[in-house]
């Protein structure tokens, strides 16, 4: 079942662009966590790199350990981005997430609604734009 | 125009005002129809104003909102005098609507219900703070033109209190004109009291969710910047505002009292204590961590909604570790109490909530815990005789007095710590009941439900904390139990509160008063007059749990003593009840799980001869 936890992009307009985007990229993100094979699952990188690139954008895929996905889309015009940054962006993404369920009254599956995480994405998208 | 003094419109009860009244309220119907005469001239001619002037016995809305609101009720209530008084229904405030509100808004002041039977009564004049200097204050200049115009987001909300369409050009000259309704109070308290007129509006036109962002603004603490973001500030309030009810009369008082800029966040001793306490009957260890799971269950029994309790616990939750330390568990409490008293959740966490700040100026208290029976086991019998005695609504309004320290809550608190402390058991009950329960016959002294963790408590200490339920008031301190429980005593008839008194049950301890309440809706109220009639106690064996209503001769403030004893062997007879209705309901159980596996088990192999009999399908 893939449905979106949470969902954010800036700028707004066109959003459904992105929706679709993130929504296609799943399936990729799919078929690399299951390229490893159970055995694998303890070595298998959260991170997953790049996943596919258009000629306008990058997506970038980070899977968690209880098989949540990350998914990052970012504008190919924007070069200053390197690996590095991305996967500090996921890493405090995965931490937030992790806040966030330690909140006994969220309910694993329900949509996110904590405050500080959407703080949280929101300096991470004005840093990067 | 000033006509009115007898006659309703023939659509009310007749409307009888004293001199005094008749003297007061023809004076302000002048100033609102004349403001309202003002103000629709030079306005760009909107519809409302075109309904004003014609008639010149008829209040202008926007002025009359103004009013309104300066009489800090809350909006709902606003609201239903609105409609009861008639304006409603015809359109307009005129002079007999406009008398019905005034009257109406009085006896909201003085505590009684919006009813229209309430104006019947002779009531005190009601009370308006509202000041030409104060909107100086805040505004600069308000016969200037931009200056009027900064009010504009805060008065759109009377628009949507009387359904016009969201004008801001009308109102611009009629703020200024309402100053002369009262005494100028202090500016702080109205720079709050006009922003309440966001919510009132967004309550009405929006279901954003809640947002803290324009709390920042009410707050006292931000006095001093308040005109200056009066004036940039109220356009991203008034779309953020928040869904919270607007605040109780109560805050009037905090506001004058207090002299520091956080202080609805700050936690006073008794109210530290009982959060303590309440730690205490979670885990016994203060040092020690409470785990999510049983916070959850214990901060939902608030009844706040789960976004709001999960984001009350993002705040508390400083280290996000999922367990709340005391400090935490103190912060945590503080806010959902504060919530319910219709505070806005903050942005941010208060730096009176923070952990280093709790830890620091409280030490951690090594009181006998016992104590805390008496709080929850005490509360709700004290509670009810002041409950019983209002509305449902109001009952909130009790809620808004603990977080405010004002002279009237502490003092009643000190009697009852004091009386707590001193277990001097019949002074207090006399009082209480009998200064607060002489128009009903309450069931005070009800043994209440207490939380599942403190069940144990209360058969240990059953004993001692039956001596001291009566006299401890520590009331209202947020005991959302107790709420409930007083909630149900006046409304038991309504379900959902007696659909969580099951779920409740559910997760507790078998022997517990609780599962009389999933029993039909009559049975509590009978339950609640238990107590009270030692005759009944008999009758108990007859009846599933409690006696029958004809306890209504209760004595509440005689003997209390053997009330006490008495609430005790009552407490034992419905233990035994419920463990012999908890053994049956098992066995019924148990049964029906019986019945169902055989059920299934016909059926499966019923399909199975569906599948071999149906003709095989070629293609």
């Amino acid at each position: 079942m893939n449905y979106p936890l949470y969902i954010r992009s800036a700028p707004t307009e066109n959003e459904l662009k992105f929706h679709y985007m993130v929504h296609t990229s799943l399936d990729v993100v799919d078929e690399k966590i299951s390229a490893m094979g159970k055995a694998l699952v303890d070595q298998r990188e959260l991170y997953l790199g790049l996943l596919y690139p258009t000629e306008d954008y990058k997506v970038y895929g980070y899977v968690t350990n209880s098989k949540v996905k990350f998914v990052m889309v970012v504008d190919s015009s924007n070069t200053a981005l390197r690996d590095n940054e991305i996967r500090s962006m996921f890493r405090k993404l995965h931490n937030s997430y992790t806040d966030v369920m330690c909140n006994p009254f969220y309910n694993p599956g329900d949509r996110i609604q904590s405050r500080a995480f959407d703080s949280m994405v929101t300096s991470m998208m004005i840093q990067v734009c | 125009m000033e006509a009115a003094a007898g006659g309703g419109c023939g659509s009310g009860p007749p409307l009888l005002l004293s001199e005094g009244e008749q003297q007061c309220y023809s004076e302000l119907f002048a100033r609102c129809a004349a403001a309202g005469a003002a103000g629709g001239g030079p306005g760009s001619g909107p519809p409302e104003a075109a309904r004003a002037v014609p008639s010149a016995a008829t209040a202008a809305a926007g002025p009359v909102a103004d009013l309104f609101r300066a009489s800090q009720l809350p909006a709902e209530t606003l609201h239903q005098i609105t409609e009861l008084c008639g304006a409603k229904r015809v359109g307009y405030f005129g002079p007999t609507q406009f008398y019905i509100a005034l009257k109406l808004i009085a006896a909201a002041q003085s505590g009684l219900p919006v009813r229209i039977e309430s104006i019947k009564c002779e009531l005190p004049l009601p009370r308006f703070l509202m000041s030409k200097t104060d909107a100086e204050i805040r505004f600069g200049n308000p016969t200037e033109l931009h200056g009027t115009k900064v009010q504009i987001p805060y008065l759109i909300t009377e628009k949507n209190t009387f359904k016009r369409m969201d004008d801001e050009d009308k109102q611009e000259t009629q703020s200024p004109t309402m100053s002369p309704l009262a005494s100028p109070p202090s500016s702080p308290p109205h720079y709050q009291r006009v922003p309440l007129s966001h919510a009132y509006g967004k309550l009405r036109s929006n279901t954003e969710q809640m947002h803290p962002a324009p709390y920042e603004a009410r707050q006292p603490l931000v006095q001093p910047e308040g005109p200056s973001s009066g004036a940039p500030g109220t356009k991203p309030p008034r779309h953020q505002a928040s869904l919270i009810r607007s605040f109780s009369v109560e805050r009037e008082p905090q506001d004058n009292n207090s002299n520091y800029p956080d202080e609805p966040w700050r936690i006073t001793e008794e109210q530290r204590e009982y959060y303590v306490n309440q730690f205490r009957s979670l885990q016994p260890d203060p040092s020690s961590f409470i785990s999510g799971s049983v916070a959850k269950n214990f901060f939902t029994k608030s009844k706040l909604s789960i976004p709001e309790l999960s984001y009350i616990w993002e705040l508390s939750d400083a280290d996000c570790d999922g367990a709340l330390t005391l400090p935490e568990f103190c912060a945590a409490f503080h806010l959902i109490v504060a919530r319910k008293n219709g505070y806005p959740l903050p942005e941010g966490l208060p730096p009176t909530l923070q952990t280093e700040y709790l830890q620091a100026a409280f030490p951690k208290p090594k009181r006998e815990c016992a104590l805390f029976d008496s709080y929850s086991e005490s509360m709700p019998a004290n509670q009810q005789p002041r409950d019983l005695n209002r509305m449902e609504k109001l009952s909130v309004k009790d809620m808004a007095d603990f977080p405010v320290p004002t002279q009237d809550v502490t003092s009643d608190d000190k009697q009852g710590l004091k009386s707590t402390v001193d277990e001097a058991l019949p002074k207090d009950v006399s009082e209480d009941p009998a200064t607060k329960s002489g128009l009903l016959p309450p069931p005070p002294a009800l043994p209440p439900r207490p939380c599942p963790s403190q069940i144990s408590h209360l058969r240990v200490n059953s004993k001692r904390s039956a001596q001291r339920r009566p006299p401890t008031q520590l009331p209202n301190y947020g005991d959302f139990r107790l709420q409930k429980q007083s909630e149900q005593a006046p409304e038991a008839e309504i379900h959902p509160q007696l659909n969580r008194a099951p779920s409740q049950a559910a997760e507790s301890s078998p022997a517990k008063k609780d599962i009389p309440y999933s029993q039909p809706p009559s049975k509590p109220i009978r339950r609640k007059f238990r107590p009270e009639n030692p005759a009944t106690e008999n009758q108990d064996t007859s009846t599933a749990v409690g006696g029958p209503a004809t306890a209504a001769a209760v004595k509440p403030h005689a003997a209390v003593q053997k009330q006490s004893s008495k609430q005790k062997k009552a407490i034992q007879t419905a233990i035994r009840k419920n463990k012999e209705a908890n053994a049956v309901l098992a066995r019924l159980n148990s049964e029906l799980q019986q019945q169902l596996k055989e059920v299934h088990q016909e059926r499966i192999a019923l399909e199975n001869q569906l599948e071999q009999l149906r003709p095989v399908t070629v293609l």
